[in-house]
């Protein structure tokens, strides 16, 4: 009897296991399959209004790279901070918590909070509006990534940093972020993988544009936004075009979280 | 220099609590005209958009009528004694009621009950869905799978676990969701559509952490019981779940959290009307759904709404993840 | 039969090795008497032990050449441990052999509950039966003065020594022919060593015992017999004083007095 509990179980573990995975392949699978069938050198040249996905694709990037460059030293120091210099305290805990607690917000919402103190007053979506919010949904991720990596750094390699006389400073910024500097990169880089995907903030914080802008003080171009656009169209051609500009993300997505990968696994094996 | 590293790094940390309290804030301003309008009875009520004919609702009209016996009572005997004439009354009341407040008569009323509805349905839906799959996929990949095929296999749930969330809901709305119409009946978007996408949107989120979890069991732990007889169901149902129980739980939480407030996966496949879904196969709404297609054709009143519900959100989803904080906490 | 077990020209190979990590191994295990293993770290000697419960067979890919023999319980005849096949003689197996770990292994249940276990998978039910066994075996484990009052408390509460003896009682109330000890002291401080060391010796009246450790002040105080293993060979095997006193290979005498390893 019970090994053949054991078995029924191990058969349905397997089974599950198997479920799951088909249905994520059948998703992979039709991303793929449509994807690359409407991808043509025109879907990087042209810009949407005629057919391509140009603006939109450089308009997401430019407001993610933005977002992430702002994200960066702010998030980098905040870590720091939580890891180096308000170590244990409770105030530290309660910023921790609260930065975990901001990491699981429902992006819709970061959004909203983003429309009511840019859009509304300003009256109109613009490239910035998309900065910030993707960026309020960065900083928390770097954060947490840093102060984890920083957690990692042997509290012997402080010491020995202070008993040779350097000073705090040095110490965190020379020893112990250059030791844990490839766990950041890769922090950095999930995060960025994280939000360039976003499309619920974006909706109404950026909008979204058929044409070529660089003006991030404008209603800005997002490949997301114009992908849930696309997609619902009743126009075949548009709807492929979604599908080919979602392929396009999910390869940048994926890409980027693999060289995420990579950056940590170099590390480990040093 | 020293000082003002120190004090920079201070300050952005504190952002995050400035952030996150002027979300609050904000919120809480921008909700305020809703807030004040439709009060608590905003959370149970149905009607979306709806204009109504200002009429007092029962419980106010009673608490009227009492105001007016209690008035009346000492001062006019009759009015008890004569049941007929108290009726009289009542109506002679409402009269005058509209009549005073003349332009006032209508009115629109919003209601989150459905889209709160559908959000706790579609989640639930979700988590049945996912939480055995993903379990399985995390036993699987930790205790069953040898090691050249849980290798890859992993790599592969965590990088599903990136891939954004409105490639889901583009997936539901032309695939899944027909493939569902067509085993169950009903529509191709519904709440059970809806609810499929999501669990299959979190399983790998919730087995790549489920399987973190399990894998923190010493292996010296599950060779002894080994050891002492057990097979491999016994190990894991009385030795590695138990071992693991705060980090699994966590994952069921957090996945919890992210169904609740994802937008992109359900807005394609959940139909967008202010219903409730009397089948599972009928089109519902969700709050982060109402919140990404109203926000355009919305101003006032109507905008002040939208706000109120993405605090109803906020809110939630904090309880979500505050508890599920809570049990990390615990393992400490 | 004076062997609780006989292992007999073990060749062990683990998955995707091309050498072997066990070479033409032979190791008696005298019936209520404790035999060392020792050598440096790599030489094999937990490799060994974990193939007399074939706690190897979790991971597959190993091989097993030679024989390792149990002695039947009616004590006429050898089984060839390495022949069994169905799970459910494995499991059988491994009730006949317990198995001691480098560091304490307690369940995430209660005191008591880690000690019925076994009991409660071969199909004990009867509370006051599974209560005669907790308690008898928290006896000769030494444990029960101090564990009596806090059955029902989790057992991650002991100290690492305790532990280790609930570890202890865990295996003995399967009621095993052998119990494998595979350093069983090297996570805990002297005082609760000491206290491993002592009831070893008195678990001897009534189990074999097998033990690795590579405190060789340790094999020489408790073991009857030890044996010397080297890069997966066994170089000697003998009784203990012999072992330490007069060894008879030049690459014991050398581990012995510390020249290398």
């Amino acid at each position: 009897m019970r090994l053949i509990m054991n078995r029924v179980f191990i058969v349905f573990s397997t089974f599950a296991a198997l479920v799951g995975l088909i249905f994520l392949g059948w998703i992979l699978f039709t991303l793929f399959s449509k994807g690359l069938q409407g991808l043509s050198f025109d879907v990087f040249t042209k810009d949407l209004i005629e057919g391509g996905l140009r603006n939109v694709i450089v308009g997401q990037i430019m407001m993610s790279g933005i977002a992430t460059l702002i994200g960066i030293p702010v998030g980098i120091l905040a870590g720091i901070y939580l890891q180096e210099y308000g170590a244990n305290s409770r105030s530290t805990e309660f910023l921790r918590d609260l930065s975990d607690v901001m990491m699981s917000a429902p992006s819709i919402v970061v959004g909203t909070f983003v429309y009511a103190i840019i859009v509304v007053p300003t009256g109109h979506t613009s490239g910035w509006a998309g900065v910030l919010a993707l960026f309020i949904l960065m900083v928390p991720i770097i954060v947490r990534t840093t102060d984890d990596m920083l957690n990692l750094v042997p509290i012997e390699l402080r010491e020995a940093g202070i008993a040779i006389g350097a000073s705090k400073y040095h110490v965190t910024m020379n020893i112990v972020v250059r030791y844990a500097k490839a766990g950041i990169l890769t922090g950095i880089l999930l995060a960025f993988a994280r939000v360039v995907g976003e499309t619920a903030p974006l909706i109404y914080t950026s909008g979204s544009s058929e044409f070529w802008s660089t003006d991030l003080t404008g209603t800005f171009p997002s490949l997301t936004v114009s992908i849930y656009n696309l997609a619902t169209m009743p126009d075949d051609q548009m709807v492929q075009l979604g599908w080919t500009g979602a392929f396009l993300l999910t390869t940048m997505v994926l890409i980027i979280n693999l060289l995420g990968r990579y950056a940590s696994n170099k590390k480990r094996s040093k | 220099m020293e000082l003002f590293f120190r004090k920079i790094a201070q300050l952005s940390a504190s952002l995050v609590f400035v952030i996150l309290a002027a979300t609050t804030i904000v919120l809480y301003l921008s909700a305020k005209p809703a807030i004040e309008e439709f009060g608590v009875k905003f959370l149970f009520e149905s009607r979306w958009g709806e204009e109504e004919k200002v009429e007092l609702s029962p419980t106010e009209l009673s608490d009227l009528e009492s105001l007016e016996a209690d008035k009346g009572a000492p001062i006019n005997d009759d009015f008890i004694e004569d049941d007929d004439d108290f009726i009289m009354d009542d109506e002679d009341f409402i009269t005058d009621d509209d009549m005073e407040f003349g332009d006032n008569k209508s009115r629109v009323v919003y209601g989150a009950l459905v889209p709160i509805v559908g959000t706790v349905f579609s989640t639930l839906i979700a988590m049945l869905f996912s939480v055995p799959i993903a379990m399985g996929i995390a036993v699987f990949l930790s205790e069953i799978a040898p090691g050249a095929l849980a290798k890859p296999v992993g790599i592969a749930i965590e990088l599903l676990a990136s891939i954004p969330s409105i490639i889901y809901g583009m997936w539901g709305l032309f695939y899944f969701g027909p493939f569902i119409a067509g085993l169950f009946g009903g529509n191709t978007v519904s709440l059970l559509v809806a609810g499929l996408v999501l669990g299959i949107m979190v399983i790998p989120f919730m087995a790549a952490l489920s399987r973190d979890a399990i894998t923190t069991v010493p292996d010296m732990l599950k060779e002894s019981a080994y050891a002492m007889g057990a097979t491999k169901l016994e190990v894991i149902k009385d030795v590695v779940f138990p071992y693991a129980r705060s980090g699994i739980i966590g994952s069921i939480i957090l996945s919890f959290g992210r169904a609740l407030g994802e937008t992109m996966a359900v807005a394609f496949v959940i139909g967008g009307v202010y219903q409730f879904a009397g089948k599972v196969t009928d089109p519902t709404n969700s709050i982060p759904v109402v919140l990404a297609n109203s926000f355009a054709e919305s101003s006032g009143l109507s905008l002040s709404v939208l706000f109120y519900l993405a605090l109803i959100l906020f809110v939630l989803s904090f309880i979500v993840i505050a508890s599920a904080k809570v049990y990390f906490l615990r393992k400490k | 039969m004076k062997n609780m077990m006989e292992v007999k020209d073990l060749t062990f190979t683990y998955s995707g090795a091309s050498e072997p990590s066990l070479k033409a191994i032979s190791l008696p295990v005298e019936k209520n008497k404790v035999t060392a293993l020792i050598g440096p770290s790599g030489c094999g000697k937990s490799t060994l032990l974990r193939g007399m419960n074939r706690i190897h067979d979790l991971y597959p890919g190993h091989r097993y050449e030679g024989a390792i023999n149990l002695l039947n319980a009616d004590e006429k005849a050898y089984t060839n441990i390495l022949d069994i096949k169905k799970e459910a003689e494995l499991i059988r197996l491994r009730q006949r052999v317990g198995m001691i770990f480098q560091k304490p292994t307690p369940f995430p249940m209660t005191i008591f509950e880690n000690i019925a276990y076994g009991l409660r998978l071969s199909g004990v039910k009867k509370r006051t039966e599974l209560q005669e066994v907790v308690e008898q075996s928290l006896r000769d484990a030494a444990l029960w003065e101090e564990a009596k009052d806090r059955l029902s408390h989790d057992a991650r509460g002991l100290s690492g020594g305790q532990q280790q003896r609930l570890c202890i009682a865990r295996a003995i109330a399967l009621k095993p022919e052998v119990i494998l000890f595979d350093e069983p002291t090297s996570a805990l401080d002297p005082i609760s060593t000491l206290a491993i060391e002592e009831m070893i010796s008195v678990l001897r009246e009534q189990y074999s015992i097998c033990i690795v450790t590579h405190n060789m002040q340790q094999a020489a105080r408790i073991s009857d017999y030890t044996g010397f293993m080297y890069l997966g060979e066994m170089i000697e095997f003998d009784q203990t004083d012999t072992i330490f006193m007069k060894p008879s290979q030049k690459q014991t005498e050398d581990y012995i007095s510390g020249r290398f390893g």
